[in-house]
């Protein structure tokens, strides 16, 4: 638990070297104060799993926890080196940067250890309350603001639901703890009060509306477009993954007992998820707004885990999350270098790569096949997992749909990819910095690794 | 020995081929294609051709979903190495004329490539067959749209969309399979030991059937492939005909028919007639194609649809047939694209009606030519002889109808064939073909090794024949044992 306890001073001790202007002491102090988190997060790891919750019933910080702790520090480690030299172009307050992401990790930790509702629900807000500051950021940019009040707004409404849906589930239950509220389920009487039922939908509603997935995504596009890429970046991986990881603990850990009420609503939910974000996706003509709707699409992935719960459902997500957290950081790793030599978002801007900067349409090109589930990539491994845990709950029509959308996804992602290599464009060698060079080619290795490999990351969570 | 080596052999040699200088690494990679023929016959010289699965490996890959790295060889696979590793070296040479712009990447995608076909004819298990399958089909995309025609852009996503949709459900059908097997084994054993209902297995049949006839391709779900034949450089139309394309056969033999034997035996009459509509409708088609190339893509439906045709007629001489026949079409195909591509070269169009009597100015090009048509057209004491006699008995066997017009491929493919040489070789000489030159160098080389394969396959087929022939019919014994629906 002592990760949780770094990661909050962490960003107290950033403040302070800001207040003092030691602004190149940032990102090593960041980084470092990271790294220590993430040994001690390993730390916790046990073979047996047989961790107790902590703090009264509060936390309970087992594998599952220690496995989603990893890739969120690890990402935001990465999305952090990649920031070096980003966010003194945009602000002049880079301190309030490192604070804030750092809180909202802080957040995310709490998300996926949380073992009662308040938990949750402080874990949650304590993410979004950051993210409301950090998409809004930029303060004279009329996109950012856009996205920043437009995300408050409809944040605020759905966290209204979230906390409407924990209250009436207390007012039928008499307790916020999963365990009690499960025990609850188990020994209720014959017929469960309807106040639960509803206290269930909301909960729904709240959550879907943090991880975007249709038909509660309508903030993504507008509020990932007008984000700094960066901060696009760190809401469509790290803060996604939080959520699912959230997402599938409550439904797995408390609300399984009645899976047959949820089940057709999440169903149908992950099937519009699905179609609405690679339709959309397919239409857009700027990489960044393709990449907020395909990661609406990958949330419907990642919805399969839910829907077709099991034994194996926390390892799908964690693949999962894993492979499209990493294919993710390339792609915009890549499309903040690409910018700053284009000036635009659009695919054109990608044309011709190839012949310049080999190593950057090489890396890119892994992403997009990790992105579209093509084998030998960690994407094809997380795929995988999800059709294999969808098909052993026989949802066969589920795998059928969501291969037609995995088929639908190969155009927009191969766009990138064709215009990288097959469209020519007199431009500039793209100049790639040594942070870039370090993120992006130990992002694209640990795509192929999992992708060939996967046992080196897939025994973490029994 | 097992088979890991010849796995991962190529896999090594493209990486270590992007580290030569471009002048140099057709060389490199000439020279490492040659070491894994070299291996491969080694494999040949200590293989028992009996029904059994030899040089096998068997690794832990990803034990929790009960994946293994599980490969080995028994006759039919054997035959499948012998032809990727036979062909691959052939096609490398055959690109020794051309100047690629970057083409060290060329040739380490091809090796790569052969890495992904080889672990598809020789994986015991379903993930790892997926996943060869899949390897196989990343490089060649990147070879047509990189090298490729004019088209190569749109016509190529066609091509991948097609292929990756298909193999899709292939990989539905193999996670269905495992989630069945008791043990939650991936093994391809495992898999032949369930007994399905036939509502199951017809689910599983059309899985693998897509994947596998678009690869083919089996009418109607071609459309992808001329326009990709004709866009691609020639050494990716030569893996995509000469080898890739079997990938479907042989998938056919190995993972379909055995895994769904009762939805075959009901849905296999459809597939037959599918193939011999197929062999039709090439032919007809390849009759009216200017463009020489896109005339040897249209053949190659003819043909391949014939091979397909005698394994839905599922016995023995039918499968030997095919075989036998996928050598040789491999052969042949490669060989007749690379006489497309001498022309082209030096007449700058494959426009049939252009050209007239290069037999006069080029008298070896000419006599090379010449038996690599013999050899397509099927004439006796050439390879497509013995595979075609095989087959059309297979079909015969079936139905004597499909039989008749199946062998009408016979009377369409000489009709064509001949035409088109006769109307490049024969007549007149005009401006543009005065020009052309003989063959001379590398070209000789291709030319004269597959003449002389040609020949030699057709007068002593025996061989190879004796290869497969134990697998095969311990292959159809045991999956004819299990038909329990009746036979149209």
């Amino acid at each position: 638990m002592t990760s949780i306890i770094i990661i909050s001073i962490l960003p107290i001790v950033l403040l302070y070297l800001g207040l003092y202007k030691a602004q190149k002491a940032l990102l090593p102090v960041a980084v470092l104060g990271l790294l220590a988190a993430l040994v001690t997060s390993v730390l916790q790891w046990t073979i047996l799993d047989e961790a107790q919750p902590i703090y009264n019933g509060m936390l309970l910080y087992n594998n599952f926890s220690v496995a989603f702790s990893v890739i969120s520090i690890i990402s935001t480690i990465l999305i952090l080196l990649l920031s070096k030299g980003y966010f003194e172009k945009i602000s002049n307050h880079i301190a309030e940067y490192y604070a804030i992401i750092l809180f909202s990790l802080a957040g995310i930790i709490v998300m996926v250890s949380y073992h009662n509702l308040t938990m949750m629900f402080i874990g949650i807000e304590i993410m979004s309350v950051s993210l409301y500051i950090l998409a809004g950021i930029r303060k004279n940019d009329f996109a950012s603001n856009e996205a920043a009040l437009k995300y408050f707004l409809m944040g605020a409404f759905s966290t209204g639901f979230l906390l409407f849906g924990i209250a009436l589930i207390y007012g039928a239950t008499g307790t916020f703890d999963i365990d009690g509220i499960r025990d609850w389920l188990l020994n209720s009487p014959r017929k469960i009060d309807p106040l639960f039922y509803t206290g269930v939908m909301l909960i729904i509603v709240g959550l879907c509306f943090k991880v975007g997935a249709a038909p509660f995504h309508f903030w993504t596009p507008d509020v990932y477009e007008g984000a700094p890429s960066l901060i696009t970046l760190f809401m469509s991986t790290v803060v996604k993954v939080a959520g699912f990881a959230a997402f599938l603990r409550l439904f797995s850990a408390c609300f399984l007992p009645i899976a047959q009420f949820w089940t057709p609503v999440l169903l149908v939910i992950t099937i519009i998820t699905l179609f609405v974000g690679n339709i959309t996706a397919l239409y857009q003509q700027s990489f960044k707004r393709m990449m907020a709707f395909s990661s609406i699409s990958h949330a419907g992935y990642l919805m399969f885990a839910i829907v077709a719960i099991g034994a194996a459902s926390a390892n799908a997500i964690f693949m999962y999350a894993t492979a499209y957290s990493i294919a993710s950081i390339i792609a915009f790793g890549g499309l903040i270098l690409v910018r700053q030599q284009t000036g635009t978002d659009g695919f054109e801007g990608f044309n011709g790569l190839a012949n310049k900067n080999p190593f950057l349409a090489l890396v890119l090109t892994v992403a997009m096949l990790s992105l579209a589930g093509i084998p030998l990539t960690a994407g094809f491994i997380g795929k995988f997992y999800m059709f294999s845990g969808a098909l052993s709950q026989y949802r066969i029509w589920l795998v059928i749909v969501a291969v037609v959308n995995a088929i639908i996804s190969i155009f927009y992602y191969f766009r990138v990819i064709v215009a990288m290599y097959f469209r020519n464009a007199d431009r500039e060698q793209v100049e790639v910095p040594a942070y870039y060079k370090f993120v992006l080619g130990f992002s694209a290795l640990a795509t192929i690794l999992v992708g060939v490999y996967p046992t080196v990351i897939s025994g973490l969570i029994k | 020995m097992t088979v890991s080596i010849l796995l991962f052999l190529p896999v090594v040699a493209a990486v270590l081929t992007l580290f030569f200088k471009n002048e140099v690494a057709k060389h490199a990679a000439l020279f490492f294609a040659l070491v894994e023929l070299g291996l491969a016959i080694s494999f040949v010289t200590g293989f028992v051709p009996n029904a059994s699965i030899q040089y096998l490996v068997d690794l832990p890959w990803i034990p929790q979903f009960g994946i293994y790295f599980s490969a080995g060889i028994d006759g039919i696979s054997m035959v499948m190495v012998l032809l990727t590793t036979v062909l691959v070296p052939l096609i490398i040479l055959s690109t020794y004329e051309h100047q690629y712009k970057n083409g060290k990447a060329l040739y380490a995608l091809i090796l790569f490539m052969q890495a992904g076909l080889l672990t598809v004819f020789t994986a015991l298990d379903g993930f790892l067959f997926y996943v060869g399958w899949e390897a196989a089909l990343i490089p060649i995309y990147f070879i047509c749209a990189l090298w490729g025609g004019e088209n190569r852009i749109r016509v190529n996503i066609k091509f991948f969309i097609y292929t990756f949709a298909g193999s899709l459900f292939m990989l539905v059908a193999i996670i269905y399979l495992y989630l069945q097997t008791p043990s939650k084994l991936y093994d391809i054993h495992s898999f032949y030991e369930l007994s399905l209902s036939l509502k199951q297995q017809n689910w599983i049949f059309w899985g693998f059937f897509i994947a596998f006839a678009i690869k083919m391709p089996i009418f109607p779900f071609h459309t992808w492939q001329p326009d990709t034949y004709t866009e691609a450089p020639t050494a990716g139309t030569m893996m995509l005909s000469g080898i890739m394309l079997k990938m479907g056969i042989y998938g056919v033999i190995r993972w379909l028919i055995p895994n769904a034997p009762n939805a075959f035996a009901y849905w296999g009459y459809y597939a037959l007639i599918l193939s011999v509509i197929g062999i039709v409708y090439g032919s007809v088609i390849a009759f009216r194609q200017k463009d020489g190339k896109r005339l040897v893509a249209y053949s190659s439906i003819a043909h391949v649809g014939l091979i397909a045709a005698g394994i839905f007629a599922w016995s023995v001489q039918g499968v030997q047939g095919a075989m036998i026949q996928m050598i040789s079409h491999g052969i042949n195909v490669v060989g007749m694209f690379f006489i497309w591509d001498i022309i082209s070269r030096r007449l700058g169009t494959r426009d049939i009606s252009l050209m007239g009597g290069i037999a006069k100015v080029a008298p070896k090009f000419s006599i090379a030519f010449l038996i690599i048509v013999l050899g397509t057209v099927a004439l006796p004491l050439t390879n497509g002889f013995v595979g075609e006699f095989l087959l059309l008995k297979g079909v015969y066997n079936y139905t004597i109808v499909f039989a008749a017009v199946a062998g009408l491929t016979i009377i369409f493919g000489a009709v064509y064939m001949l035409r088109m040489y006769k109307n490049v070789m024969q007549g007149e000489l005009n401006e543009l073909t005065a020009t052309f030159t003989d063959i001379k160098g590398s070209e000789r080389l291709v030319l004269g090794i597959i003449c002389a394969l040609i020949i030699i396959i057709g007068v002593y087929p025996q061989p190879l024949l004796h290869l497969s022939e134990a697998s095969v019919t311990n292959l159809i014994q045991t999956v004819s044992a299990k038909f329990t629906a009746t036979k149209f």
